[in-house]
């Protein structure tokens, strides 16, 4: 008998199980398919207005910064600005992102823009977020040639722009999301929840900013 | 490892003459328990997402069978490989292969405390490979050849100049006079030399804090983001979990999340929480081009339907020994094995034998501080006790305690025997010590009052006080 078969006959023995119950199949089926949502705190069902509010407090909590930028057609500028502000080199690497491949980037004539993953040697990465939660601050954003995970790993600055419209108030909204666009069951190979920068605690129980990952993060809501 | 679980008063007397460790310990008492206290002021909900949280892991182990199979069959399907292994043998032997598949030179490593169990590293570097510990902890206590003392705070029992000492030693390419006085020079300095690691490793091995049934993905939970790096820029991803970790669905997960940082750090949601699940896709222009799964059992399906299958639940948050009273005077070392805290003193004697690890579960005081504190709700005092039974049953306790126990037996099974013993003695202890009223030494107390006095009885015992009050009433 394989380790597979000993391990499932094993736990069917601890648990005076059958292995062909057709009840217990169809609750495993049902729960699988179904889902159920279980408790959303009221900080996550915050109406429109109040919801981003949170999102972007509850983000600068967790030492990001955010800005909002009204018209999509401004974030290059900004993030130009942003750059300069922070003496940071004007060159970024992103995706292929449809949002961050339509802004006007001849706009922001000093900001060098390259296309494509990451690869250790850039300091600014900007990616686009599928999703974000407010009850946390939270960012989600799923891997693919639009936003490559490697963009919001190896700078050491990450900027994430996120529609207004994209956040949400709990995880369990983006979540069901993305099984629409994924198809259910289905998921883009990385999906990162990110909320805040890189940090460590491991020496004397000091928060460190900036342990592997970005050491500074930047959240522009555009809309 | 060597387990010196048997050895836990000498491990634990050692433990607290040790200067720089109780140094150490003092952040954990310090920092964890404050944190925590205030996220869950701040989430209104909490109780009631503790309940849902071990509803759903109470749900899962009942059809843990059903949930694993169907999450096998999303991996699959998802283009990656579950490898299923019985002990912590076959899961080495699972991962050499797939690392000797690929003639990995260099293998960087998440934090994994399944890793620890199965004793990965040894292993792995007896094949030749180098490894890598990326998690900044657990590369200091990597490069001090040591184990974790704390389940998510590796070296948490190494002090800053310690770490400093450490670098120095290992890290000879850099200037020998350079300035390491602050944390964060220690930090950059930890942070360039494993970006060269993480860029030229051929595999890279995570752990999973879940294990989701309805899309076969793996999820980890970190704040440095070692773990991702170490994820998505080997050509091989390797997970190594136990079956445990298993949850139906992703809204089964948010609940459970809301719970584990909060417990865990006091954080209200970790820095990265990363989905993974299969290869990359075609087309994606980063990610691992192999995902494998080892399915660790190790024990833990026996576990399921005995009294012990609570301690399933468990999520590895370190809430227990943050708040456990013994856990901050002796810290993990002293456990003698891969688990310290009250959630060690349960698991232990589970995976290696109540003959091996029984020491761990009388290590308590039975404040009940670890159980209060617990979000998954397990009833850890309540399994020590039952370790305890075993252990009595089995003829393993020491002469003495047996003896001791058996003579309190004797006498608590007879009501008007027990009544006037100790009736004798609380009149007699009381007459003895009526110009002090505490003893500084008692025969066979030896263990107590070598330390502190133990406060002399008034004269009367409970009961015979409680049955004044009944009259008077």
């Amino acid at each position: 008998m394989s380790s597979r078969e000993t391990i499932l006959a094993t736990i069917r023995r601890s648990l005076g199980a059958n292995a062909g119950d057709r009840t217990r199949a169809a609750t495993v089926a049902s729960r699988l398919a179904e889902a159920p949502k279980g408790l959303i705190p009221a900080r996550g069902q915050l109406p429109d207005d109040k919801r981003i509010q949170l999102f972007a407090r509850m983000l600068e909590d967790v030492s990001a910064t955010v800005e909002r930028v009204a018209d999509a057609g401004d974030v290059p500028q900004r993030l130009a600005k942003f750059l300069k502000g922070h003496n940071l080199p004007p060159q970024i690497v992103r995706g292929e992102d449809a949002l961050l491949a339509g802004l006007p980037w001849d706009k922001a004539k000093t900001l060098e823009v390259k296309v494509g993953r990451a690869d250790g040697s850039e300091t600014v990465g900007l990616s686009r977020a599928f999703g974000g939660v407010a009850e946390t601050g939270t960012l989600m954003l799923a891997s693919g040639p639009e936003n490559p995970t490697t963009v919001n790993f190896l700078p050491e600055v990450h900027v994430v722009a996120i529609r207004a419209e994209d956040i949400a108030g709990d995880y369990e909204t983006v979540f069901a999301r993305l099984r629409k666009a994924y198809g259910k069951g289905k998921m883009p190979r990385t999906f990162n929840l990110v909320t805040g920068a890189s940090r460590s605690a491991d020496i004397e129980q000091t928060l460190l900013l900036g342990a592997h990952g970005p050491r500074r993060l930047h959240v522009m809501i555009v809309g | 490892m060597q387990i010196t679980s048997p050895a836990f008063k000498a491990n634990a007397r050692q433990a607290m003459a040790d200067a720089d460790l109780q140094r150490a310990l003092g952040n954990v008492e310090r920092g964890f328990i404050e944190k925590r206290a205030k996220a869950v002021a701040k989430m209104p909900e909490f109780e009631e997402l503790r309940d849902s949280a071990r509803d759903i892991k109470n749900h899962t182990l009942a059809y843990l069978d059903l949930y694993l199979e169907a999450y096998e069959t999303r991996v699959t399907e998802a283009g990656g490989k579950v490898h299923w292994a019985a002990d912590a043998a076959e899961a080495r032997n699972i991962i050499l292969d797939i690392c000797k598949s690929v003639e990995a030179r260099r293998v960087t490593k998440g934090k994994s405390m399944i890793s620890e169990e199965i004793e990965l590293n040894p292993a792995l570097e007896a094949a030749g490979h180098e490894v890598v510990e990326t998690d900044l902890g657990e590369y200091i206590i990597q490069l001090r050849g040591e184990h974790p003392s704390h389940i998510i705070a590796p070296a948490v029992h190494v002090n800053k100049d310690q770490v400093e000492a450490d670098f120095r030693r290992v890290h000879t390419n850099l200037p020998a006079d350079r300035n390491l006085d602050e944390p964060e020079t220690l930090l950059a300095e930890a942070r360039g030399i494993l970006r060269e690691k993480f860029l030229s490793a051929d595999v890279g091995i995570t752990g999973a804090n879940f294990l989701v049934a309805e899309t076969g993905t793996s999820i980890i939970v970190t704040n440095e983001g070692n773990g991702d790096l170490t994820q998505i820029l080997p050509r091989i991803h390797v997970v190594i979990a136990s079956l445990e970790k298993i949850v139906p669905t992703l809204e089964d997960v948010s609940q459970i999340l809301r719970v584990l940082a909060r417990s865990a750090t006091g954080q209200e949601f970790s820095v990265y929480t990363t989905l993974s699940t299969g290869p990359k896709h075609p087309g994606d222009p980063d990610g691992p081009e192999e995902y494998h799964v080892v399915l660790l059992d190790n024990g833990r399906s026996a576990m399921l339907g005995s009294e012990f299958e609570e301690m399933l639940r468990c999520i590895r948050c370190g809430a227990c020994m943050n708040h456990c009273p013994v856990y901050h005077a002796v810290g993990g070392h002293a456990y003698g094995w891969v688990y310290p805290g009250p959630m060690g003193s349960v698991l232990t004697p589970s995976l290696v034998g109540v003959d091996k690890g029984g020491q761990l579960p009388n290590a308590s005081t039975f404040c009940g501080r670890c159980e209060s504190v617990c979000p998954m709700r397990i009833p850890l005092p309540k399994m020590m006790r039952h370790w305890r039974e075993r252990e009595f049953e089995r003829h393993l306790s020491p002469a003495t305690v047996r003896w001791g126990l058996g003579a309190w037996a004797f006498a608590a099974k007879r009501p008007r025997l027990y009544q006037f013993v100790t009736g004798l003695a609380a009149r007699g202890m009381a007459l003895a010590a009526r110009n002090k009223g505490r003893f500084g030494w008692l025969p066979l107390a030896g263990g107590w009052t070598k330390y502190r006095d133990l406060p002399a009885p008034q004269g009367q015992t409970f009961q015979q006080m409680w049955a004044k009050r009944s009259r008077r009433a």
